[in-house]
């Protein structure tokens, strides 16, 4: 891995990242919008499924995952970059290790909650209770992946 | 020193912004909810302004929308006021010669004035297009800004945190 790294560090593409100084905090601001749009997306399926009746459940769905995959594109994207510019603060961090674990829990658990409401809809107007706890889980793995991005404090303060 | 150096002096050294100054924890932790709390912001508004705009939820009422997405964006919005209130009294003086920040405070002012013209007039109207109707064109333009001003808010965030290293 730190031969990677090292690999990664000195490549051009990295280099480039690095050289335009105003790339990282663009990456950076895209990375938080798509964060915004996940987090949202997810809030929305999941009040659908936490009782509000403002559209039928299966509409919501089917009319939010795309968005939701889009948001997710974006993160993986600008993410990618984000390493690309700084591999060695991001790849061999064991805080960023811990993220990419909540997001892989994240994203099951995402194609879970909507696959387990496609399921239900069209016929069902509620969700069910464990609809309503996955969709809780979902947005909790969500926010906990978000943090853990700005895990260094964590580990600061743990050791 | 003029009196708005004097105040920020003073916010400076009250006991609250000495405690964020000396604990890194804090400070990062704060700013780490903070940007939480500001892309919750963004998202839960854009699923508003994108239905004023007509882009997406054409056939779910606006009013049924607002009152699902408005209870977390306003608390989103709290927490970010919070934490953005401690933040800020880490560097105030610091902060206040940002131009990033002062920007990202004039968009906010923008914010502010485009959803208190959307909600005391425009929104009065709802009734009518609430839904199966188009949004008339001034819904549609307070969407279309909040959704600029808001992009603009967290770039501007970004940027102020760049300026200040």
């Amino acid at each position: 891995m730190i031969a990677f790294v090292q690999w990664l560090q000195g490549s051009p593409w990295s280099l480039a990242v690095r050289q335009i100084s105003w790339l990282i905090p663009l990456m950076q601001t895209l990375h938080i919008l798509a964060n915004g749009l996940v987090l949202s997306a997810i809030i929305m399926i999941g009040l659908r499924a936490w009782g509000s009746r403002a559209e039928p459940l299966g509409e919501r769905v089917r009319r939010l995952m795309p968005w939701l995959w889009a948001a997710m594109g974006m993160l993986t994207a600008t993410g990618l970059v984000l390493i690309l510019g700084t591999p060695r603060r991001t790849l061999l961090d064991k805080t960023f290790q811990v993220k990419m674990l909540i997001m892989a829990l994240a994203l099951v658990a995402t194609v879970a909650l909507a696959a387990m409401l496609r399921r239900r809809a069209p016929d069902s107007v509620s969700a069910g209770q464990v609809g309503g706890a996955l969709a809780a889980a979902t947005l909790l793995l969500w926010l906990s992946a978000t943090f853990a991005g700005r895990g260094r404090w964590i580990a600061n303060f743990i050791g | 020193m003029d009196s708005i150096t004097a105040i920020l002096k003073w916010v400076e050294h009250t006991p609250v912004a000495v405690f964020v100054q000396h604990s890194s924890f804090s400070f990062s932790a704060l700013l780490s909810v903070h940007i939480v709390a500001v892309a919750l912001v963004f998202g839960m508004i854009t699923v508003v302004d994108l239905r004023l705009i007509g882009v997406a939820g054409r056939r779910c009422a606006v009013s049924a929308l607002c009152r699902e997405a408005l209870p977390w964006t306003w608390s989103a919005f709290g927490v970010s006021v919070i934490t953005g209130v401690l933040l800020f009294t880490a560097q105030p003086v610091k902060y206040w010669a940002n131009d990033a920040f002062r920007l990202k405070f004039a968009v906010m002012a923008l914010a502010g004035i485009n959803m208190l013209v959307f909600q005391l007039i425009t929104y009065r109207g709802v009734a009518r297009w609430d839904r199966d109707t188009a949004v008339p064109w001034a819904g549609k333009l307070a969407g279309a800004i909040s959704l600029v001003c808001w992009i603009a808010i967290v770039a501007y965030g970004r940027w102020t945190a760049y300026l200040m290293m």
